[in-house]
């Protein structure tokens, strides 16, 4: 074994080879390498920023129930205000009412009290008549004394 | 012209002779200087180059992912990890593809394998006078790099795979399954002899063409990578003749060594896959 041309040879076949590997082989094992990272690189930020929107969301969730919350508290607050505001004007509205019945009442009493004496009046004027006649003795005529009559009618 | 034929089938050899310890015929334990020295050894010899080679380029591969294994990070992987992790899922879909059993060895099995098998082949891209040319002037008379040309070396691992698929045979079927299947198959009970035979032939062949596979595709590579390098060697001054020679040397070892970078990975994931095939038949009832 003596070393000759051939190992020229083969070196500069392999300086031609480890070239070609260089230039076809390796960039694509390289690209589907990069490839392979930018996914996992993509996917782990795609999950933290998903992470990112979820606490954004539960920050934003907590703000709108807390509004809520308030926004209820004043409803209620108003409700309760509203509530004492008709109760009071239910209760002036009644105290009218009331006054109303009772005046009511009282004219309807009045005019009783008026028509009760208008009958008395008429009756007593007969009995008084009744007892006029017994005392005269004889029949009054009611035609010739109706002036007087009604003269002590309208004194009664 | 005779020597010039001497001197070529004495390339070829010198190529293709391992480098071999054992016992030599004065009743030394040594190197064998030549061939015939290594052949009168018998059995009880060592090819020091298969093994040296096979274990440093095992003890790589497995330094390198080690390595990555303990410096890896859970965000966005760099350089090498990246490079472990596509190879790692390369490995996990095929094994997951042929495999249907549930064995948690498969996929390390098959990922040693195949990178083991790998980096053997990959060997055979150096230039062929490189490691022998160094050694021989370190004083070292032979010396294969390509441990996978050396059927030893693929029959070593197929008749491990081989027990293997002996070993989940037996503890998936149990003995008697195991023998069942070997003698009651395809002709029922009566035809227990044929079946052995059948079967017997069948499960031979498994670990045989695992290594004859490898080894036969390794060792025509490099025999042919040997031809080529030949045409060099017939330079005989400056004529058109020799210098087309020399020119067609580098193209076409240029060409096959391209050619190599696919049957090298293929051959690798070859035996890698048919380990996976073969256990998965161990593993399920029929087939």
């Amino acid at each position: 074994m003596n070393i000759n041309a051939t190992l020229l040879a083969q070196t500069i076949m392999f300086a031609l080879f480890v070239w070609f590997c260089m230039k076809f082989v390796w960039p694509p094992i390289m690209a589907a390498l990069e490839q392979r990272k930018k996914q996992i690189a993509d996917g782990l930020a795609d999950a933290e920023r998903a992470k990112h929107d979820l606490e954004l969301a539960a920050k934003r969730s907590a703000e709108i129930l807390r509004e809520a919350k308030e926004k209820a508290g004043e409803i209620i607050v108003n409700a309760e205000k509203r509530d004492s505001e008709i109760i009071e004007a239910a209760k002036a509205k009644a105290k009218v009412e009331y006054d109303r019945i009772v005046a009511t009442g009282h004219a309807d009493v009045d005019q009783e009290v008026f028509r009760a004496k208008e009958q008395l009046r008429t009756q007593v004027s007969a009995i008084a008549l009744a007892g006029a006649s017994k005392i005269l003795g004889r029949e009054i005529d009611a035609k010739a004394h109706n002036d007087l009559l009604d003269k002590l009618v309208a004194e009664i | 012209m005779s020597s010039e034929v001497h001197t070529s089938a004495g390339y070829i050899k010198h190529h293709l002779q391992n480098l071999t310890y054992g016992q030599l015929p004065d009743g030394t334990w040594g190197i064998a200087h030549s061939a015939e020295e290594a052949k009168a050894m018998g059995f009880w010899a060592l090819n020091l180059d298969t093994f040296i080679m096979s274990l440093l380029l095992g003890a790589v591969v497995m330094l390198v992912f080690r390595s990555v294994a303990k410096s890896a990070v859970s965000g966005i992987p760099g350089g090498l990890q990246n490079f472990c992790e596509w190879s790692l899922e390369f490995i996990d879909n095929s094994v997951r593809g042929s495999f249907s059993g549930k064995n948690d060895m498969v996929g390390p099995l098959a990922l040693t394998i195949f990178f083991w098998v790998l980096t053997m082949n990959l060997m055979d891209l150096l230039p062929i006078d490189y490691v022998p040319l160094l050694m021989s002037a370190l004083g070292v008379p032979f010396f294969k790099i390509v441990p996978s040309t050396d059927p030893n070396a693929t029959f070593g691992m197929a008749i491990g795979v081989f027990v293997l698929v002996l070993y989940y045979s037996v503890k998936m079927k149990g003995l008697g399954g195991f023998v069942g299947e070997l003698t009651l198959q395809p002709f029922g009970k009566w035809g227990m002899p044929v079946n052995l035979l059948l079967e017997g032939v069948n499960l031979i062949a498994k670990p045989i063409s695992l290594a004859l596979r490898l080894f036969g595709n390794m060792y025509a590579g490099e025999m042919i990578f040997i031809l080529i390098a030949l045409m060099g060697g017939a330079w005989a001054g400056l004529s058109v003749g020799s210098a087309t020679l020399y020119g067609s040397q580098i193209l076409l070892s240029l060409g096959w060594a391209i050619f190599h970078i696919l049957i090298v990975t293929l051959q690798a994931f070859i035996f890698m896959t048919l380990t996976v095939v073969y256990l998965d038949m161990a593993h399920q009832e029929h087939h």
